[in-house]
């Protein structure tokens, strides 16, 4: 059951196409909305096991043989995640139902890219075992390229599909290279099992290697620098898509792996430098450009970017626990704990924000920032909302946002106490950065909101009369709102249910069950430095905020084409399809001779190759039978017929070459005991001869020109490889029996089983029946097939034939 | 004799080989044809040459040849038999339709995709 769960959302897909088409009048989301609001009653009912650390497993085998199965392992991190999808994913079907229009969109092929994804997104947070984690991981890759390009028609659409999946695979691959290492280091494929192996893989050679593929995998999906460009372009996907993957779910699958690994990695310095670093310059890098971005959804995704960054580098800052002596007891326990908490509160909400964006384009028709202003009266509700969502973006209170940014800062103060790996040099700089991005954070929160709905309205820039959208839509962001809010008031419980069974899986160094994590969160501790540091945050982010139509223009000295997306598009262009197609075209060059060359060639290297490598070339002069002087004149016969057909000027010269060497060889079978061989070759031989004759007959000269075959050295090679590689294996087949021929069966039971007295007959009408039944088959399709082609006449000849 | 014949198979082999990789297709036909009938002579060297009499049951007769590359051989003589005439009969086509037998030129190019 517990396995099977993964897999309803896929299954309840395959439903919708027929649903879609039968019942019209019904919007399809509703039938889609009862799979996650089923799966996440399931989910929630495990709630009561993983908050005393308990875990549920069940294992469904796939391939017994190569001991792959599908897993379900719910711990307190993969329940958490497991709730975000399928509770995020419930509001997002429901926003979708008023979002998309059931008259004007191809609503099943939606619903069914949003339920694949759901199970692929179930079945990375719960899979137990790596290889089928990583076909999950690829399974979410291929929805998000689906429904980025659900929008098919647009250019725009089907290059961000192709660039997020460009990306995400590729980094998916990397990430498959470091599973294979890690099972290679531990013997197995369960991540449990390879927790428990932690100490002796970190002493393997190949550990480093392994964890960086692995967080190449984490970092292209989670959009980490550089690999963030994706995500911007990914915001083609109709807003829901938007809201659902590229907020709140897939690209925390990122975030997910590198909690899962924490307990095999932390002790690594490489590990805690790459996550802590390449997180925080992700924060500082997105909430720099958030700014920048005119597009509502442009704003957001690099907002996501930051605060993708902001988690991920908690998390570095958690594995640093490891290396603490008594950590729990220190201020090195709380970054494992915002970590989880800030990927809960942003969920919440970047997912309310996300769905703001898309009323304001679907009532305004627009999202371009400079067009929009004005909002607040006509779309009061949505104001609101979005007014929630970006005060807790930006760290204020009363929101969540607020708590988990005060946790933030006091992870990052953190940093510059911790006396290993350089950073009591470097780890000053954490928290400087860190305020920094807080304080850009701040302003694009403030920029996204009062640019929308203060100010003038500019009614004639907008393509539609602006008013609140309809009822339904608001549901679901104002749900998030709600949220939002009510975390604030209830941090505690929400620590309780989700966060700390999820901070002891990650950090099973520090606690060994959920109520070890001593961690309560306060709206107030006194007057401290994360204190002072909001405070510096509001103050500086406000003065910024107010003087931002004065220094926008300072992104615009960074030159275009010095940019990321820049280098993207030049791999993808220039190398890929010009040098790419060059290289291919350099070989393949359409014909058929050169292919032959190749393949001639590549049997030629192969077949000798391995006689030398398995030094199996033998010559022995035993067993020979002896030579007679009419063997050597048949031999003769044979070489100077071939000859002639390799040296003829004229086709039938040619022709009669071809036919002494048909008939010579008839002639060996008689002298080698094959009479029937010989008749055979008697009779096909002279059919074939009148058969050539008749259709050279047809046939042109052989060219004037070219009169005799000129001499070509390349084929020349070729062919003398070919024949002495032949000879080779003729010499070797002779002079060695590795095996006992079969031929003494036939000869001993061809009597008694088959009642026959010509062996060579018995075995092709009995032994081998069906041999010769389908020998007579393709013989009547090869005549079928000469029939037809000269049935055929191609259709233009038809029709002139027609009209004469 | 088996030592020669190796040399023979490779001998044909060789020669069907240059012609298959010229230009003209008649050429190819003609080269296929050597090819088999080196095929089937190299069959029949690998399973050896020996035996005194043919492989049918007879009073008194104990050393047969072998007769499974026999068997093999007819079945393959029979199937490039058909090969060859489908090949001829194609080329015969394609000679009408297009005005050649070269296969250079008979190559599409880009522009007729």
């Amino acid at each position: 059951m517990q396995v099977l769960a993964i897999f309803i959302p896929i299954i309840a897909a395959i439903l919708l196409p027929f649903l879609f088409k039968q019942i019209r009048a019904i919007h399809t989301g509703w039938f889609v909305l009862l799979v996650p609001l089923a799966l996440l009653g399931y989910y929630t009912s495990f709630i009561k096991q993983t908050i005393n650390g308990e875990s549920a497993v069940a294992v469904m085998e796939w391939i017994p043989s190569l001991d792959i199965s599908f897993s379900s392992y719910l711990d307190g991190l993969s329940i958490l995640f497991s709730i975000l999808i399928t509770g995020i994913g419930s509001l997002v079907v429901l926003y979708s139902i008023f979002y998309l229009d059931k008259t004007k969109e191809q609503l099943h092929n939606f619903y069914v890219y949003l339920l694949m994804f759901m199970t692929a997104m179930l079945g990375v947070v719960q899979s137990d075992h790596v290889i089928t984690l990583y076909l999950f991981w690829e399974l979410t890759s291929i929805s998000s390229f689906l429904l980025i390009g659900y929008w098919f028609n647009r250019d725009k659409s089907r290059f961000g599909a192709l660039k997020s999946m460009m990306i995400t695979v590729a980094g998916g691959l990397m990430m498959l290279g470091g599973f294979v290492l890690l099972s290679l280091m531990g013997g197995t494929f369960s991540i449990r099992e390879l927790i428990v192996q932690a100490p002796s893989i970190a002493s393997h050679d190949y550990f480093v290697l392994a964890l960086v593929l692995i967080l190449l995998g984490a970092f292209t999906k989670s959009a980490q620098f550089p690999f963030y460009i994706w995500l911007p372009d990914a915001m083609e996907a109709p807003t829901p898509v938007s809201a659902y993957l590229h907020s709140a779910t897939m690209v925390k699958a990122g975030i997910y792996l590198v909690a899962r690994f924490t307990p095999i990695f932390a002790l690594s310095e490489v590990w805690v430098w790459l996550v802590a670093g390449i997180g925080l310059l992700t924060l500082f890098w997105g909430s720099l450009f958030a700014s920048k971005q005119t597009d509502l959804k442009g704003i957001l995704a690099f907002s996501t970017v930051s605060q993708l960054g902001l988690i991920m580098s908690l998390l570095g800052v958690a594995a640093m626990a490891f290396h603490v002596e008594d950590a729990a007891g220190t201020v090195f326990k709380y970054a494992g704990f915002a970590a989880i908490f800030h990927l809960i509160n942003h969920a919440t909400f970047k997912g309310s924000l996300f769905m703001i964006a898309g009323i304001v384009d679907h009532e305004t028709g627009t999202r371009d920032i400079r067009k929009l202003g004005g909002l607040m009266s006509l779309m009061p509700v949505s104001f609101t909302v979005a007014l929630i969502g970006s005060f807790s973006m930006a760290g204020l209170p009363p929101f969540n946002g607020f708590l988990s940014k005060e946790m933030f800062l006091t992870g990052m103060l953190s940093v510059k106490e911790f006396g290993l790996f350089n950073f009591e040099t470097f780890g000053v700089l954490f928290p400087i950065i860190a305020w920094v991005a807080s304080v850009f954070t701040f302003v694009y929160s403030f920029y996204f909101v009062f640019k929308t709905f203060t100010g003038k309205l500019q009614a004639a820039k907008l393509p539609k009369k602006p008013h609140e959208a309809p009822v339904g839509m608001l549901v679901s962001p104002v749900i998030l709102a709600v949220l939002v809010v009510s975390i604030f008031f209830i941090p505690n419980l929400i620590g309780d249910l989700f966060v700390k069974p999820a901070v002891a899986v990650i950090q099973p160094f520090l606690y060994s069950s959920p109520d070890e994590v001593n961690i309560a969160v306060h709206a107030w501790h006194g007057f401290k430095p994360e204190f002072w540091m909001t405070v510096g945050i509001v103050a500086v982010g406000l003065l910024l905020f107010l003087l931002l139509p004065k220094w926008q223009k300072v992104y615009r000295i960074i030159p275009e084409w010095l940019s990321l997306n820049k280098l993207y598009d030049f791999m993808m262009n220039t190398v890929l399809d010009t040098l790419m197609e060059r290289f291919s075209n350099l070989y393949m060059t359409g014909s058929i001779r050169k292919y032959l060359t190749y393949m001639f060639a590549a049997i030629v290297s192969i077949v000798i190759g391995t006689l030398f490598i398995k030094d199996a070339f033998a010559l022995s002069f035993e067993n020979v039978s002896p030579i007679a002087i009419y063997d050597i004149t048949l031999i003769a016969v044979l070489v100077i017929g071939t000859l002639t057909t390799l040296f003829a000027k004229s086709r039938i010269t040619a022709i009669v070459g071809l036919g002494a060497v048909g008939y010579t060889v008839a002639l060996f079978f008689v002298i080698f005991n094959a009479p029937d061989l010989a008749l055979t070759q008697l009779v096909i031989e002279t059919i074939s001869v009148a058969l050539f004759l008749m259709a050279f007959y047809h046939l042109p000269k052989l060219s004037r020109v070219e009169e005799r075959m000129r001499f070509q050295v390349g084929r020349a090679i070729i062919a003398i490889g070919v024949g002495a590689m032949v000879t080779l294996l003729a010499l070797s087949a002779h002079s060695q029996k590795l095996v006992e021929s079969i031929s003494g069966y036939y000869k001993e039971t061809v009597y008694s089983l088959a009642g026959g007295g010509n062996i060579v007959n018995v075995i092709l009408v009995d032994y081998r029946g069906f041999d010769t039944l389908f020998e007579i088959t393709v013989l009547g399709i090869a005549g079928m097939g000469i029939y037809a082609m000269i049935k055929l006449r191609l259709s233009r000849k038809e029709k002139s034939n027609e009209n004469e | 004799m088996e030592i020669v014949m190796a040399f023979v198979c490779g001998f044909l082999f060789m020669a069907a080989i240059y012609l298959i990789l010229s230009r003209s297709l008649l050429r190819i036909i003609i080269g296929t044809g050597l090819l088999s009938h080196g095929a089937h002579l190299l069959i029949l060297t690998m399973g050896g040459l020996g035996g005194e009499s043919p492989p049918v049951l007879g009073e008194g007769v104990t050393d047969y040849a072998d007769p499974l590359p026999q068997a093999l051989i007819l079945t393959a003589i029979v199937i490039s038999f058909g090969v060859t005439a489908f090949f001829l009969v194609l080329a015969y086509r394609a000679y009408q339709e297009l005005g050649t037998d070269d296969t250079t030129k008979m190559k599409g190019s880009d522009e007729d995709d």
